[in-house]
């Protein structure tokens, strides 16, 4: 654009226009700091695993990094790319990997949910290993045909001349306290429906490294869903080398005797703490177990400790009707009905979509699920 | 973002459009022909089935996009106020003029107001809309006040216009009791029933093929009003921005497909948006009628949004308006732009080419209707203003718990019923873990 050496006829506005802020730097680049409330739950962190070599101190978007930085050092075909990837992504996930391993690896793509999906997809089935970022999990629906229609039913179709179990696509899901309808939301329950796809949510920057490295080496599209309140708020002592955790396998992360406590992501911690509450509040013992993997899940683990507690409450933000919560009640109903003191009790989110300003009220926080444990003991 | 070539008298009548008008149908008639068919009869065919006359060549040639065929981009004043070329001033009444200016100094003080909020902690989000006011005005002032808005998120100046009032944008960044939408939506998604601007939504495009839909049944209902659709050169890679051409294009609806190309969706430049003439070469391929014009020129804005809403209503199809402008501000407030941009490129906009003062040079240089004192004075007079609503919706209730299960349904369902009742149950028993005092009455 032509550039004048006109004297300003006024300069007063010009000045006044340039936003003041723009020119101080400012510490974030994440959705997640600009959080006013407390949140609403206590993380928990875990000792590094054992076996795993040297640790180093992460949060849970550095501790992908590095599980995306193992796959693009170890295997030649690995690419990552999304909306607004290169330049470390709008969470910092993939900071500095395009500086690492080149823009044909880690790379933009153009604004197209539904794109990335089929390009991620037709990647996969040509060979490459694909990680691919949906911005937030709000944003995956244009994409939904590629990964209900396609990615999970690549192989099936084609008796397996062709599938695209390299594909692995991230996205970051779950309540911040102040995301309302659109940056908030886990969609596990509706993909949870597509037979084909794996579904894993971590809770933890140990988890997340050991399961994103996991979902890029199963031979099965995977769905990653990543709790973003947890990016900065949880750390933890992460091994810094190659490892990877069992997909489909659920983490007894509390042992007890009287009432089964069931969530993933951050929903766990919420249930963590609710169980020191009724320990220390009711004298109640409760057993926690991390789900971890959605589809396909561990109905073992699961139904072992319903059998033994013969209480049950399944936890999850998602709106209660259609949840995931639903199918686990279900299966316990049907294999553990003998056993059961108490109908399975569900603590999710209400049947409305998320709301900003009143997000305490829809939010299964510790209290309606204090409140759970109660009503699944004295019933 | 290198913007090309100025065009100052355009005919408004896009250049590009009319150009491959007159090539379609010139070379249908000049062509060399395949010598054997009755060119009457395979041009009926053709009309029938392609929809389009059919010609051939006999040389392997495929077409390559030339950088000098790039479209230009419609200016009235250039970057001093100065006006190019006088048969484009469309001389608007100062009181207009002042209107205009009057919105934009407005809008970018209430931004700069809410952004420190944000920064404060008194709000949870915010986007400012600088640099791009002038598109907002520019465009908004040129429409019947009836027209029917589907925004983006970064289209607060034409609800400045439109008459918002300073109480209603505060009301919903604090999603406080007065915001229709009971505090359910984040900040900057304002939404105004009298006003004729449907609530923003999140979700990129989504608006788009929207306002193909709405445009084609005010057609029937309203004939006489159409729609105008706001979107970013981001969300024009969305498949939504396909169908939402697609419709309106094969559907002929009278909407007004308005492109603020700002050079960035967040992080990513515009370069790596899409190869090719940016988003008004695409209008041809859908058989639209397009224009690119000076986003920062409000007055190019204004003639070109006037003139496309006549064609749009008169001849019942869509226009595609690309404004070339520059998003001056970070994303939002989750946002450092310094991360992916330098800092020259941000002054040499705000200071080479900022709407406002372009706006302003014209007011005070070719219509001697604007002095140094007035502006200070509006200036100050805005900002009281703003001042004076933040401080009131800040006071004001957040909405009553309660208000959680309205508007999901037209009515409460039984499970909704069910649900409300559990968590008035609820925060009965534990109220004190809730931030009840700051809500109205469950
Ligand atoms: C997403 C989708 N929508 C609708 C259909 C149903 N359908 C099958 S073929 C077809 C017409 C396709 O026309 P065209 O692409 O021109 O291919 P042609 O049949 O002419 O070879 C439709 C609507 C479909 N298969 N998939
Ligand atoms: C479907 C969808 N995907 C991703 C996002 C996240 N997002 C919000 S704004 C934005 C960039 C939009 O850029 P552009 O359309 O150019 O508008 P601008 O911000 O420049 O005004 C992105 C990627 C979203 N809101 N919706
Ligand atoms: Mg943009």
């Amino acid at each position: 654009m032509a550039t004048h050496n006109l004297t300003r006829v006024v300069t007063g506005l010009a000045k006044k226009n340039l936003p003041a802020c723009l020119l101080k730097r400012t510490s974030i680049n994440s959705f997640v700091v600009t959080k006013r409330h407390a949140t609403h739950f206590k993380f928990y962190p875990d000792p590094p695993p054992i076996d795993c070599g040297p640790t180093e101190k992460m949060n849970l978007f550095q501790s992908l990094t590095s599980a995306m930085d193992i796959s693009l050092s170890s295997d030649p075909t690995t690419l990552v790319f999304g909306e607004d990837v290169a330049f470390g992504g709008v969470f910092r996930c993939t900071v500095d990997l395009k500086e690492k391993y080149g823009q044909d690896r880690v790379f933009n793509t153009p604004l197209c949910e539904q794109g990335i999906a089929g390009f991620a997809i037709g990647a996969a089935v040509a060979g490459s290993t694909v990680v691919a970022e949906m911005q937030f999990a709000d944003y995956i629906f244009p994409a939904f045909d590629q990964i209900v229609n396609e990615a999970a039913k690549y192989r099936y179709r084609s008796g397996g001349l062709f599938e695209c179990g390299k594909l692995t696509i991230r996205s970051p899901c779950g309540v911040v306290g102040h995301g309302g309808l659109y940056h908030s939301q886990t969609p596990e329950a509706h993909f949870a429906h597509a037979a084909g796809l794996k579904i894993v949510i971590p809770r933890s920057p140990i988890q997340a490294k050991g399961l994103l490295l996991a979902c890029v080496r199963d031979d099965n599209p995977c769905l990653f869903f990543e709790p973003k309140i947890l990016y900065r708020a949880a750390e933890e002592d992460v091994p810094v080398g190659d490892y990877t955790l069992p997909l489909g396998k659920a983490e007894v992360v509390r042992l007890g005797h009287d009432v089964t406590m069931i969530g993933y992501g951050t929903q766990v911690h919420v249930l963590k703490e609710v169980a020191e509450m009724a320990h220390d509040e009711l004298g109640i013992s409760c057993e926690v177990i991390d789900l971890v993997t959605i589809t396909p899940w561990d109905e073992e683990a699961v139904c072992k400790s319903a059998a033994k507690t013969g209480r049950v409450i399944v936890s999850h933000e998602s709106s209660l009707t259609g949840g995931f919560a639903a199918e686990i009640a279900s299966t316990i109903q049907k294999e553990c009905f003998l056993n059961l003191e108490a109908p399975v009790e569900r603590v999710c989110g209400y049947d409305t979509p998320f709301p900003h300003i009143l997000e305490p009220y829809f939010i299964p926080d510790k209290w309606r699920c204090f409140e759970a444990v109660k009503n699944v003991t004295n019933y | 973002m290198s913007v090309g070539r100025f065009i100052n008298c355009a005919a408004i009548k896009a250049a590009y459009v009319s150009a491959f008008r007159q090539t379609f149908h010139g070379a249908a008639i000049s062509a060399v022909r395949y010598k054997s068919t009755t060119p009457q009869s395979e041009d009926q065919l053709g009309m029938k089935i392609i929809g389009g006359p059919r010609s051939f060549i006999n040389k392997l040639e495929f077409l390559e996009p030339k950088l000098e065929d790039a479209i230009p981009i419609y200016r009235v004043y250039d970057t001093e106020g100065k006006i190019l070329d006088g048969t484009q001033d469309p001389k608007l009444s100062e009181d207009v003029l002042h209107q205009m200016y009057h919105s934009m100094i407005m809008l970018n003080t209430m931004d700069e107001v809410m952004y420190s909020a944000q920064r404060q902690g008194r709000i949870s989000f915010y986007m400012t809309n600088y640099g791009e006011e002038a598109s907002h005005i520019g465009s908004a002032a040129a429409l019947d006040k009836r027209d029917l808005v589907f925004g983006q998120y970064r289209e607060a100046g034409v609800l400045v216009w439109r008459g918002f009032t300073l109480d209603e944008f505060m009301d919903q960044c604090y999603a406080n009791v007065n915001d229709p939408a009971a505090g359910k939506q984040m900040p900057v998604h304002y939404g105004s029933r009298d006003l004729n601007f449907v609530t923003i939504s999140s979700p990129l495009a989504t608006q788009m093929p929207q306002a193909s839909g709405a445009a084609y049944a005010l057609k029937r209902t309203h004939p006489g009003l159409c729609v105008i659709c706001y979107f970013g050169e981001g969300a024009a890679s969305e498949g939504d921005a396909h169908a939402a051409f697609n419709f309106a294009a094969t559907l002929d609806a009278p909407c007004l497909f308005f492109c603020r190309n700002n050079g960035y969706a967040i992080s990513t430049p515009a370069h790596e948006q899409y190869r090719g003439d940016g988003i008004a070469a695409r209008g041809s391929g859908y058989g639209m009628i397009t224009i690119r014009i000076d986003g920062n020129d409000v007055l190019a804005v204004y003639n070109a949004t006037k003139k496309a809403r006549q064609i749009a209503i008169e001849e019942s199809r869509p226009v595609l308006i690309e404004a070339m402008t520059y998003r001056v501000g970070h994303h939002s407030t989750s946002d450092d732009s310094t991360a992916y941009r330098a800092k020259e490129e941000i002054e040499e906009w705000t200071s080479g080419d900022n709407p406002i003062n372009r706006f302003k040079f014209y007011l005070i240089n070719e219509r001697q209707c604007w002095d140094e004192e007035r502006d200070k004075a509006l200036a100050a007079e805005c900002k009281k203003q703003v001042l004076k609503a933040f401080t009131a919706a800040e006071k004001r209730k957040k909405p009553s718990p309660s208000l959680l299960f309205t508007d999901v349904y037209d009515d409460l369902p039984p499970n909704l019923v069910k649900q409300r009742q559990e968590m008035v149950d609820h925060l009965g028993k534990y109220s004190k873990h809730y931030p009840l005092d700051d809500h109205e009455p469950v």
